[in-house]
């Protein structure tokens, strides 16, 4: 059994009287600050309270009147977190002190609220737009912003029935009319001020050697590059082969994935979330019907739990197998290992495919269960996985690549991470827990079915390249251990408590759902207003987060390093540009 | 000793190297190009070479297999298509991307809908193979196809004619989700004769 922290039962507003209230809104929780105290209240809350590390910043539109930005922190020795909020009226230019001090991982997110809702924040380091272009006008997130596209506020539009007459919609909006532009911009001749920005904000860190004088290389690895694993782009500043100072450029495959969240109905958005992470749809799955059963206050039956757990740790196994051969790949170790670990993938997809209908986009979950039961032969298909396969395949991989000198002298010693820092920087997920955090959200805040199960948090100590590789191998073992135990366990009865319908009953407030995704912690937070469709859909990604620290893992390491420590921080496009 | 690691690791790809050669051997000509073999190749014992070659080999679909969605019609006497779509617009409302199009038909003397579709589109370029049409269709009028050969050089809106197929078809690709629909609406049509015994 776990053992469950207790809340303690903080009185925010008797600590700070002055510039707190309770948020008394029905089916809101947490706390309202007065944006002049919001430094003062967030050192409090990680200094004297203990909420150490910083889950997530997003902003909310309440259209016409306001805008929030909604904070939650959490505590690393587990428990329940504490939300609050900054309300300020919604007249440009809108601005909230930055948390990037207190807790620097607000760094990237703050950038991406400014780029996505145009709220400023003072003081920010360097707040730059994150996802969007440098140049692009408006702010994608405001309720009153349409994208190109743009039929109605909501789905299911109008002209798709009764009266459903096909259009493309591109005779509708042609192609180069499909586009908005500033006034005046024109593709062809524009120079983007924000590259100036980028190189800028790199310069800052230039050093000037007193005698010898070392001119520093600017080299911009991607967004074309086979280590970057998708379109992503890191601009590097060189002192000979030593990294200097490093900025992360990303948005290449952004679409605005929270926006279409609130053009959707709440079941609309479950195929939707498969294409966050798209080697775990299982997981990302799950952690949107978290959220929304949180809202709903519906249980899920005993045998969909038990289906959730095996799918969502059957996804972590193939992940860390296609991260530890693809790490080798990026190494040099060509294809051996990266193929070695695809064959056990295929076989875990096999089941995904059998069970869900899909081998990666899997739209698995439903609200209050899963969308169909596993067919005949599969539960023996993943028995003969997990007690046979799977652990003679962990096994192998560890004779193959744990000894080896070669992958030792390219791993040992080259830091990541150290777990203080990693705290600070909203690292969660296996990298967090290789730098000796032990911080596992199936076990610090138990959902599902996971108190019943007998499982370690995987953890190693030196929060280097090697510690992260086989805390993969170790969270494997444990998922296998898992895994056992479900595959005994696994209850016969109904698969989904609710009835199915195609349009779900969301009662207004709001939730934030939470699940240990293979590559940290993915949570969807959730504000409804009664209808049919979410008011906001925030995703908090892993893979996002976890790189605002990418530069602190790297000043000071070679540039061949840059490449093995993207690896293990284990990133997707699709998650991180969403 | 230095390099000891190494040898490990290589003893690793020379067992699997051995493997591929013992399995060919003891699968002799029935591991290439017959189910059975591709069965083996892909259970918990396969060993050696992994890969599928296709197109002359294909994976065996699982039933519950989805891809672009097809439209049901039974065959009625003198071959004429009873289509079992109503055109309700449920496979339309919950569509993720939005990719169907219903036109409703209305009766022209009385102007009231009439439970058949004039037109029905369905845009395979944009359809996300999510299933929710299939999962929340009332009638089993929409179903999840097998057939994901589909590449073309042109935009690919299916029409009626094009998604029109036999409910033979349905029950060839999937017959335990067909099996299951028909015991249903034998129940369904059972309940509803009893309830109009009940009432005469």
């Amino acid at each position: 059994m776990a053992t469950l922290v207790h809340a303690e039962t903080l009185d925010l507003a008797a600590r700070f009287p002055a510039s707190v209230a309770a948020d008394s809104r029905p089916g809101y929780s947490g706390w309202i600050v007065n944006k002049d105290h919001l430094t003062e209240v967030a050192t409090a809350l990680r200094d004297e309270f203990g909420y150490d590390l910083l889950s997530y910043v997003t902003g909310v539109d309440y259209f016409p009147d306001k805008m929030e930005v909604a904070y939650e922190a959490f505590k690393t020795i587990g428990g329940p977190g504490i939300r609050f909020k900054v309300q300020v009226p919604r007249l440009d230019p809108i601005e909230i002190p930055s948390l990037t001090a207190v807790w620097p991982g607000a760094d990237f997110q703050e950038r991406e609220i400014w780029d996505l809702y145009g709220i400023k924040f003072t003081n920010h380091p360097d707040l730059r737009r994150i996802l969007m272009w440098e140049g692009f006008e408006g702010h994608p997130m405001r309720k009153d912003w349409h994208e190109p596209f743009y039929e109605e506020d909501n789905k299911p539009l109008k002209s798709r029935w009764p009266d459903g007459k096909f259009v493309s919609a591109e005779d509708k909006n042609i192609y180069k009319d499909n586009l908005q532009f500033p006034q005046n911009f024109d593709p062809e001749k524009a120079v983007f001020d924000g590259e100036a920005a980028l190189y800028g904000a790199l310069a800052r860190y230039q050093t000037i050697d007193a005698g010898l004088k070392t001119d520093h290389v600017l080299v911009n690895m991607g967004p074309q590059h086979p280590s970057t694993h998708g379109v992503f782009r890191a601009a590097v500043i060189l002192d000979g082969e030593t990294i200097v100072s490093l900025k992360p450029v990303m948005g290449y495959l952004h679409r605005n994935h929270e926006k279409i969240g609130e053009r959707n109905t709440f079941l609309q958005n479950m195929p939707y979330t498969d294409r966050l992470d798209y080697f775990n749809s299982m997981s990302n799955n799950w952690g949107y019907s978290l959220a929304v059963e949180k809202l709903m206050n519906i249980k899920v039956p005993e045998r969909a739990e038990y289906l959730r757990v095996i799918m969502a740790e059957l996804s972590r196994i193939q992940n860390h197998f296609v991260l530890i051969g693809m790490l080798l790949n990026d190494l040099g170790a060509f294809f051996t290992p990266a193929l070695y670990a695809f064959e056990e993938r295929e076989l875990i997809l096999d089941i995904f495919e059998a069970a869900a209908g899909a081998r990666m986009m899997c739209n698995y979950h439903r609200f209050g269960g899963v969308s169909r039961d596993l067919p005949e032969g599969v539960l023996e298909k993943i028995r003969g996985l997990v007690e046979d396969r799977l652990p003679r395949r962990t096994d192998e991989f560890d004779r193959l690549l744990s000894e080896n000198e070669v992958l030792l002298s390219r791993l040992r010693g080259v830091k990541v991470i150290n777990g203080e820092d990693a705290v600070r920087y909203s690292i969660t997920g296996p990298v967090l827990r290789a730098a000796g955090v032990p911080y596992d959200v199936r076990r610090a805040q138990p959902y599902g079915i996971y108190d019943r199960f007998d499982f370690e948090v995987a953890l190693r100590q030196h929060g280097d390249l090697y510690d992260n590789y086989l805390v993969r191998l170790d969270e494997i073992r444990q998922s296998l251990r898992i895994l056992k135990q479900a595959v005994q366990q696994i209850p016969a009865g109904p698969i989904n408590s609710q009835k199915p319908q195609y349009q779900v009953r969301v009662p207004a407030g709001e939730a934030y759902g939470r699940v240990e995704a293979p590559k940290g912690e993915l949570g969807f937070y959730i504000v409804s207003t009664g209808k049919p469709n979410p008011w906001r859909y925030h995703v908090r990604a892993p893979s996002f987060i976890n790189i605002t620290a990418l530069e602190k893992m790297c000043v000071g390491t070679k540039i061949a390093d840059f490449v093995a420590i993207l690896g293990v921080i284990d990133i997707v496009l699709g998650e991180v540009d969403r | 000793m230095y390099g000891k690691g190494i040898i490990k690791g290589l003893g690793v790809t020379l067992k699997r190297f051995v493997n591929t050669y013992l399995d060919d051997v003891a699968w002799w000509g029935r591991r290439y190009y017959t189910a059975a073999g591709i069965a083996h190749r892909y259970s918990k014992d396969g060993r050696g070479v992994f890969t599928v070659q296709y197109p002359e080999e294909k994976l065996p679909l699982p039933e519950e297999f989805r891809y672009v969605p097809f439209l049901v019609y039974d065959e009625g006497a003198d071959g004429k298509k009873e289509v079992r779509c109503t055109s309700c617009g449920i496979c339309a409302k919950v569509c993720p991307p939005q990719c169907i199009w219903i036109v409703r038909s209305n009766d022209p003397q009385t102007g009231r809908p009439v439970p058949e579709p004039t037109e029905f589109y369905i845009d395979a370029d944009i359809c996300m193979n999510c299933g929710f049409c299939a999962e929340y269709c009332p009638f089993d009028a929409i179903i999840m196809d097998h057939d994901y050969e589909i590449a073309s050089y042109q935009r690919n809106v299916y029409n009626m004619e094009k998604l029109l197929k036999p409910a033979s078809y349905y029950q060839s690709i999937r017959p335990l989700n067909y099996a299951r629909n028909e015991e249903e609406r034998k129940a369904k049509e059972a309940a509803k004769a009893a309830k109009a015994g009940a009432a005469a």
